[in-house]
């Protein structure tokens, strides 16, 4: 590369006076490019200002504005916006609408995130959450909050939306089917209220909404999946809110699924007891929402008949709800009680309307129908009520529960029940009443005190009083009369005595005497025995006469033979 | 002809390392040297003898540019990111200095705004209003020129203040969840820019400035 030349003088150098004395340089040629290298270091520097550009470029992906209500917790240039905790995109500004009602969140989406930029694509705002269902989002109270996003099916391309203030409660794609629930009204049922199938929970509440005529509500629930495979056909719903507490004529009753219920309320599902269908509820099938267990579990109740009764006594306990049972069988219940004016008796009789369901007597209904069609009868409710009217059915009130004197509706057979007149074509039924078993009671008891009333307790205390004084008077007679002569008598007695004690002593003549006489006696025996067993000996005497005296002889007894010796050998074994 | 002679009118060249001063061999035509083929060497000690700095504008030149476009990358990406236990931030120069100064800390504020933007920015200005003029062989305001020149290289390398800021904190600040300082790419943008804004003014020959002198009145 260089070149050693020897010193060249260069022209004119030696004349110029100063410096002529001067050492001269070593100059070596070298051979160097016009275009100086240099220049690659700005060339360099574009092409990395052009690479950031263009990779920035290329990162970036659609830019979206999301309107929130709030922009809580949000942080321009930070809040990041996840789906499934992946970072798809980061709030580049905050801004409110014209009309100051809302904010606009400005969200760079990744590049790779384009599809989020779709218009069923869903965003809300991850704060942490304490609600009564429980407490979400608590990685946000380190975090920070940030945007959620839920994509949707649509392909259509959008770049602003309507961010939710709720969080969904269900993601796009999440294995799982809802369904609807229809029910008379939401309880404490909320959206995201938890949906229990034996005190697991599946599923939650999703939506609800008012029916189109106002007449209940749908509530629309979503059940993940596996367990969705419970829902069948014949699945019950029922609403598990809060506690239930419930004071009827079956006592208190304390009811509740799950402790998160007691606040948030939930729903539960079952399968009704016995045997059902089974096959899994497809997707957005409708169910009714009972207002509790029981209820829910009940089987079908069939068509409601209206009834009528009018008692002529104090309800008192009875409530609206009251069961009405037909020989202890719950087949309905109150619901209405309604006082009325009778002119001509001048009393206040109260109506009581009720609802019963026939289909709940089960066997015993289709029997009765089976019976009355078999004897060519109308099967209708009314003739078969006006039937078991005949028979002497009555409602009556009886008190459910002492304690708190709650009372229901008996459906009872009354023996010796009068004729009543019926009526199979009014609408609703009434059906006769017969007092109550404890206003029965109430009645005897009365008519008891009453006869008691009639007793003349007044002049038996009088004669009881007289009948004192007479005994009285005898008793003072008693003492100053007879009792004296008695007191003689004994004295008279006691002599009596002592002279018999006197002849029974040891040394009385009489006893000396009866010793004598006794031993005469002993001595007579002796010779009689003398006799007699020479008699027995010599029976000939009673009519030879005695002969002359033997020896007497002893009785001879023959010996007794000895026991003959066993013989027998017992084998050895 | 000038009434103090420059020492290339003279002939004369002078080590810069020895201070040997030898007769100018090579042609005066061209001052700065460029495309000079020809390079001297002392005698004494053998050090590459200059009039000028060789190709000292385009060197200049292009460093400065170069410099100018990493700068942008330097104050558009973010330099540093302190996470803490419940907040990740990146911050740029100029938002770390606006954070600093909405935090309590104005002092600092300030100390970071000078090093960080003033001081670059100075540095392109100043490199740029000398290379324009000195080319344009302008005799306006050549004393302060100079001086402009010396201060410039005087507080060239202050703006490594906040690239070492951000190395002394990266290698402090590691308490894995509760707080960590991370550097980001901006961090290495920003020091070439001082790297190359330091060369740019080295390469400058701040003799250029009074080639422009024609004439000494």
């Amino acid at each position: 590369m260089t070149e050693q030349v020897p010193d060249p003088t260069p022209p004119g150098a030696e004349d110029d006076a100063p410096g002529s004395d001067l050492p001269l340089p070593v100059v070596t040629r070298r051979r160097r490019s016009h275009a100086s290298l240099v220049w690659l270091i700005p060339a360099l520097a574009a092409l990395i200002g052009l690479t950031l550009v263009v990779h920035a470029w290329l990162q970036a992906g659609p830019e979206i504005t999301i309107s929130f209500q709030s922009a809580e917790g949000l942080d321009a240039g930070k809040t990041l916006v996840k789906y499934k905790n992946v970072v798809i995109g980061r709030v580049q500004g905050i801004d409110l609408s014209e009309d100051r009602s809302r904010v606009l969140v400005k969200v760079a989406l990744e590049k790779s995130a384009e599809s989020f930029a779709t218009r069923d694509t869903r965003y809300w705002v991850v704060r942490p959450r304490i609600g009564l269902g429980g407490v979400s989002g608590i990685d946000t109270l380190l975090s920070g909050s940030f945007i959620a996003a839920d994509i949707g099916e649509s392909r259509e391309e959008a770049d602003t939306f309507k961010g939710l203030e709720i969080p969904p409660a269900v993601n796009h794609g999440a294995p799982g089917r809802s369904f609807t629930l229809h029910s008379q009204d939401l309880g404490s049922l909320d959206i995201g209220s938890p949906v229990y199938f034996r005190r697991i929970q599946v599923g939650r509440v999703v939506s609800y909404a008012l029916d189109k005529n106002g007449k209940g509500v749908s509530l629309h629930i979503f059940i993940d999946g596996p367990n969705d495979r419970f829902v069948t056909t014949a699945s019950r719903f029922w609403n598990a809110s809060g506690v239930d507490v419930s004071i009827g004529a079956n006592g208190l009753k304390l009811n509740t699924q799950s402790l998160s219920t007691l606040l948030a309320g939930g729903v539960a599902f079952q399968e009704p007891p016995g045997p059902h269908e089974s096959t899994p509820a497809p997707e957005q099938a409708a169910f009714t929402l009972f207002g509790d267990q029981a209820t829910a579990m009940a089987p079908p109740d069939g068509a409601p008949h209206y009834l009528r009764m009018r008692f002529e006594q104090s309800v008192r306990g009875l409530a609206v709800d009251a069961p009405v049972e037909f020989l202890g069988i719950n087949i309905g219940k109150v619901v209405s009680v309604r006082l009325d004016y009778d002119e001509a008796k001048q009393r206040f009789p109260v109506e009581v309307g009720a609802v019963v369901y026939p289909q709940r007597l089960g066997d015993a209904y289709e029997k009765l129908e089976a019976l009355a069609k078999s004897r060519g009868l109308s099967t209708e409710l009314p003739s078969l009520m006006g039937r078991l009217i005949e028979h002497g059915m009555r409602a009556q009130l009886r008190t459910g529960n002492l304690l708190t004197g709650q009372l229901y509706v008996a459906l009872d057979f009354v023996p010796k029940a009068g004729k009543v007149a019926f009526d199979p074509q009014a609408k609703p039924l009434t059906i006769p009443t017969v007092p109550g078993s404890f206003d029965k009671l109430q009645e005897q008891v009365a008519s008891i005190v009453d006869k008691l009333g009639k007793v003349p307790f007044d002049s038996i205390g009088n004669n009881l009083d007289h009948a004192l004084a007479g005994l009285d008077t005898t008793l003072k007679q008693i003492n100053a009369q007879t009792l004296p002569q008695f007191k003689d008598t004994l004295h008279g007695v006691q002599k009596t005595m002592d002279s018999a004690n006197d002849a029974l002593s040891g040394d009385s003549p009489l006893q000396q005497s009866l010793g004598g006489t006794l031993k005469e006696l002993q001595r007579m025996a002796r010779s009689l025995r003398v006799l007699s067993d020479y008699l027995g000996t010599h029976p000939e005497a009673l009519i030879r006469g005695r002969g002359a005296d033997g020896k007497p002889s002893a009785p001879v007894a023959a010996p007794a033979p000895l026991p003959r010796e066993s013989t027998t050998h017992r084998s050895k074994p | 002809m000038s009434a103090l002679p420059r020492a290339a009118e003279l002939g004369l060249i002078s080590c810069r390392v020895c201070s040997q001063v030898c007769r100018n061999v090579v042609g005066d035509e061209q001052l700065d040297g460029d495309g000079v083929a020809d390079a001297m060497a002392c005698p004494r000690c053998g050090s590459p003898l200059h009039r000028r700095k060789t190709a000292s504008y385009s060197r200049t030149w292009a460093l400065l540019i170069a410099a100018f476009l990493l700068y942008i990358p330097a104050n558009v990406l973010p330099i540093m990111r302190t996470a803490s236990l419940n907040d990740v931030d990146d911050n740029t120069i100029i938002s770390g200095v606006v954070e600093l100064w909405v935090k309590g800390s104005p002092y600092l504020a300030i100390i970071v705004f000078l090093a960080s933007i003033v001081v670059p920015m100075l540095k392109f200005t100043v490199l740029t209003m000398l290379l324009v003029s000195s080319q344009r062989r302008s005799g306006w305001a050549l004393t302060q020129r100079a001086k402009l020149y010396r201060f410039v290289e005087l507080i060239g390398y202050w703006s490594m203040l906040d690239v070492f800021v951000v190395a002394l904190l990266t290698a402090l600040v590691r308490f894995n969840v509760l707080s960590r300082v991370e550097p980001l790419p901006g961090v290495i943008f920003f020091g070439l820019t001082v790297v190359l804004t330091m060369l740019a003014s080295m390469t400058f020959d701040p003799r250029l400035i009074w080639d422009g002198k024609e004439s000494d009145d």
